[in-house]
């Protein structure tokens, strides 16, 4: 039943892991190594306890110790634009894209903004997740999203999209 | 900014954590402060475009490698098999009982693990279960029929102890999908998933278990419809003739 309950979750850890990573195939493996491994620690899982949120730290802990492992431009290729100009070097004013703005800015920022504005965690879910004070997330939140909207601005040639409410 | 108002409140209020009182407050703080209404907007963009980009995500078909990371726990009696194995009578009827008890139709099998999928996706959300709100009801009705290019209704299930929650848009196999919400007294929570149908064939009730959740699903003319709920499946076949019968009166 608990592994029902895992399973469940699948579709929402690909779409975080997708935004965070920025390469679907990586993402996939992202989410594949924390099923692994939450399958090892399904002991760990309180029953009755949010189960979502326990998942997401067991990505947030494989994510991070990912990225230790990992030579730094291995992060940076995003599609094949980015190929043709290594990120750091693109004019601001040139990206578009939400998701090329959203690699320019720390892991542990977009972590935030994704895991409040996608995931539509609280405040205090996301700190659980990320295993950070709340303060600390309203920090990394503000200067994430300070920093997308300085890459982002500027770049309005695209229609905007209606916000559907 | 004034100095009741921190950054943190801003933020609050673009991720809709304030209460009524405090969001009063920073609506009127933004009409007055047009540095702080825009980077208010700008974030609030953010967040619509974000969820654009990878609400797509949640639909994609999982991959089998994922799939095959979390194996369901057999749950085939061994033993009894074996001991039925001995006989040749026993072996035909085994490999008889392999066999699916209905051909389903591929598209009306996929209508109901999608909708049985978003269920599972938007019913436990506690502070956006819905983008539009029963209070908006006729909006929602609206807005929903227009993108789906049929006249949509949203049945009343009062009667059945189920009240509207609102509704929201999704990303289907070929198109737009609505998605309505309802709650019961004590939170439980059941979603009505209609799509278009390029069948346009009526089909006869189907019902489906996708792991925890019970589906009810068919086709009525140029939409399918599947009802998804983790209620007793006696307790949703009651819920889903009451709204076929409200669609069909």
């Amino acid at each position: 039943m608990d592994r029902d309950a895992v399973a469940s979750h699948i579709p929402r850890l690909r779409r975080y892991a997708r935004a965070l990573v920025g390469d679907r195939y990586q993402a996939d493996d992202l989410v594949q190594d924390t099923l692994e491994r939450a399958l090892n620690k399904l002991h760990l899982w309180r029953p009755g306890s949010d189960m979502r949120a326990w998942l997401f730290a067991v990505m947030h802990n494989v994510f991070v110790n990912q990225l230790r492992g990992k030579r730094p431009d291995t992060m940076a290729l995003v599609d094949d634009d980015a190929i043709a100009a290594p990120v750091g070097t693109v004019d601001r004013l040139e990206i578009r894209d939400l998701q090329a703005a959203l690699m320019e800015i720390p892991a542990e920022q977009r972590a935030v903004v994704l895991l409040v504005g996608l995931e539509e965690m609280s405040y205090a879910e996301a700190a659980k997740a990320l295993g950070v004070p709340i303060g600390t997330v309203m920090s990394r939140l503000a200067r994430g999203r300070e920093r997308l909207r300085h890459l982002m601005a500027g770049t309005q040639t695209a229609p905007s999209l209606k916000v559907v409410k | 900014m004034t100095s009741k108002l921190s950054e943190t409140d801003l933020h609050a209020y673009v991720d809709g954590a304030l209460d009524e009182a405090h969001r009063r407050e920073v609506e009127a703080h933004l009409a007055a402060d047009p540095v702080d209404a825009e980077r208010v907007r700008a974030w609030q963009e953010q967040r619509a475009r974000m969820r654009a980009l990878f609400n797509p995500v949640l639909e994609e078909a999982v991959p089998d490698r994922l799939r095959a990371a979390v194996p369901p726990r057999r749950r085939f009696p061994y033993a009894l098999a074996a001991s039925f194995l001995v006989t040749g009578v026993a072996v035909g009827w085994l490999a008889k009982s392999y066999v699916p008890a209905e051909p389903r139709v591929a598209a009306t099998a996929s209508l109901s693990k999608r909708a049985a999928v978003a269920h599972v996706v938007y019913s436990p959300e506690v502070r956006h279960p819905v983008e539009v709100g029963a209070d908006q009801q006729e909006h929602l009705v609206n807005w929903l029929s227009k993108r789906l290019g049929q006249q949509l209704k949203a049945p009343t299930l009062a009667k059945e102890g189920f009240d509207l929650v609102g509704g929201r848009l999704l990303p289907g196999e070929s198109g737009p999908v609505a998605q309505f919400m309802y709650q019961d007294a004590r939170g439980q929570r059941l979603t009505l998933y209609v799509s278009r149908s390029s069948a346009n064939r009526d089909t006869a009730f189907r019902f489906s278990q996708e792991d925890r959740v019970s589906v009810f699903y068919w086709v009525d003319g140029k939409l399918g419809y599947a009802l998804s709920s983790e209620l007793p499946k006696e307790r949703l076949l009651a819920v889903a003739t009451a709204v076929y019968q409200q669609l069909n009166p």
